[in-house]
């Protein structure tokens, strides 16, 4: 019996299936000791910055939290808070619709547009910034002033958008600055969290008498509740540490247009480590507190979507 | 009543022309055939979860070939139970009656009257989370029942439960059809399931479709015929 099903497995005839010599199985251990040194050394350099900080930060703590008093920190602070609040709320508006749209329904070029939903993940957050200028200083084709210039040729001005909706250089800019990186991410995350939900649920609830909207709102939305946690994280998070389009579309002008990471940048321009430093740590601690909000609140059971942690 | 005329279905490649068949009212049917014959497509259309290709769909006496799933009074029980995994259990059975803005005791009332006709009243302020498979499938029939659909459409509804749960789930499903009155299309690739239940029975074969005469181990389904 036995020898009929080891034929069976093997798929082989009876003599191959027991010449077989038997062979000496190495040890698993140096697999194990490769994966750990490997993995090791990226949580090492993890913990060893934070712990870095953290003791550059008690070695100054005079200036440290000298720092932390400063009228311009505790602006940078708030707007900071302020603006990756809006864009996170923002982002959650635009990447709910658009998840849903492109995890559930077929139309022409969603293909193109599931691409260009991933440029501002991939493109540079400088370029950004500066595409983001050019946008708003772009003639519109419709004149606005005539005036003569020094050489007495006359100039022709034209309405830009920015004269339509002042946004450069302002905290709006900030904002849209944040906006047009974090809600890629939040996008990302919610086209995941909507294809994770079976679309039988939503189809039942067609059935017991919803119209979509009805569908989506009692059926659909809670169960992806965890995910629109996790975008929302990750969207908050991404616009606490952007720089890049900020620097370029909104200045680091102190008191106007100044955040977390452009403290940081004006800080260390004028060689003062400590108030970097102690601004970097604010924006470490943060990070932290979300995250371990979020983790708190995506544990409850029956909560689609990716986990973030 | 079930009549489906010349019908033409299609899910992406695939594509079924020409079904044909009608399920009088208060009977039980059941459509067989292998996995990948379109049992589930044609349900899905019947439901009105996919536009039909062609032909007529009417149920109970109205052409409902292009109206919504809500506007078709069809209560569906999917293959999984897929049940509203954020909703207790109450809530799923009773989900359909809030939808239309009953009032609450009301729904409350009809709520119990079906929990206890599927023997589910304990599990009403549970959660679907960690119930049986057999337990989710009543829960799903309660919901599917709750505001008395003239149609019953279940997709396979019993393929994923134990042996003794699913007899089980066999007789409850003849005593809910027979004390409700509802016509019942009943999708399956269970043989055995198929004679006990089928008071009309419908065969898919190589794209064909055939009616045949229901398998007459089926002894008292009949009672509202």
């Amino acid at each position: 019996m036995s020898t009929v099903t080891a034929q069976n497995i093997g798929g082989g005839n009876r003599a191959e299936a027991w010449t077989g010599e038997p062979i000496s199985v190495g040890s698993d251990k140096p697999f194990y000791i490769a994966l750990g040194i490997l993995g090791g050394v990226y949580i090492v350099l993890i913990l060893g910055m934070l712990a870095a900080d953290i003791i550059k930060a008690m070695t100054e703590s005079e200036s440290v939290w000298q720092t932390l008093g400063q009228e311009e920190i505790h602006y940078s602070i708030k707007l900071s808070l302020l603006s990756c609040t809006v864009t996170t709320i923002l982002s959650l508006w635009v990447a709910i619709p658009i998840g849903y749209l492109m995890s559930r329904h077929d139309f022409p070029g969603k293909h193109f547009i599931d691409a260009l939903l991933d440029i501002p993940i991939v493109l540079p957050p400088l370029v950004i910034g500066l595409s983001l200028l050019i946008l708003f200083n772009l003639p519109l084709g419709v004149e606005k002033a005539r005036l003569m210039g020094t050489d007495g040729r006359e100039i022709i001005e034209y309405w830009k958008l920015d004269d339509l909706i002042p946004t450069a250089y302002t905290k709006g800019a900030v904002v849209l600055s944040q906006f047009m990186v974090a809600c890629a991410f939040a996008v990302r995350t919610m086209r995941v969290t909507f294809d994770q939900i079976n679309p039988r649920r939503e189809q039942v609830a067609l059935t017991l008498g919803c119209t979509r909207a009805q569908a989506f709102w009692h059926v659909v939305l809670p169960e992806a509740r965890r995910g629109v946690l996790t975008a929302a994280t990750l969207a908050w998070a991404r616009s606490m540490g952007e720089f890049g389009p900020i620097l370029i579309f909104a200045g680091a002008t102190r008191m106007k247009t100044e955040v977390l990471p452009t403290t940081v940048f004006l800080e260390m321009s004028t060689g003062n480590l400590a108030a970097a430093l102690a601004v970097s740590l604010l924006m470490v601690f943060a990070s932290v507190v979300v995250l371990v909000l979020m983790r708190i609140w995506g544990r409850s059971n029956g909560l689609t979507g990716p986990r973030i942690a | 009543m079930i009549a489906v005329e010349n019908l033409s279905v299609a899910a992406g490649a695939f594509r079924l022309d020409g079904v044909s068949f009608e399920i009088p009212a208060g009977r039980y049917g059941v459509l067989m055939g292998k996995t990948g014959c379109g049992k589930t497509t044609i349900l899905e259309t019947i439901c009105g979860l996919k536009p039909a290709a062609g032909g007529t769909i009417r149920l109970m006496g109205d052409d409902v070939t292009g109206a919504k799933p809500a506007e078709r009074n069809i209560g569906f029980v999917p293959q999984d139970g897929a049940l509203f995994m954020t909703m207790s259990v109450r809530e799923n059975v009773g989900f359909a009656l809030q939808v239309r803005g009953w009032k609450r005791d009301r729904i409350a009332a009809r709520v119990e009257e079906l929990a206890e006709l599927l023997a589910v009243t304990h599990l009403l302020d549970r959660m679907p989370t960690g119930l049986s498979g057999g337990e989710q499938q009543r829960v799903a029939l309660g919901r599917a029942l709750a505001c008395h659909p003239g149609i019953l459409c279940l997709d396979e509804p019993l393929s994923a439960l134990d042996d003794d749960t699913r007899k089980t789930m066999i007789g409850l499903l003849k005593d809910v059809q027979r004390k409700t009155g509802v016509t019942a299309l009943h999708i399956t690739h269970n043989r055995v399931e198929a004679e006990q239940l089928a008071d009309t029975f419908i065969r898919i074969e190589d794209g064909k479709l055939a009616v045949l005469p229901a398998p007459r181990t089926n002894g008292n389904a009949k009672g509202n015929g």
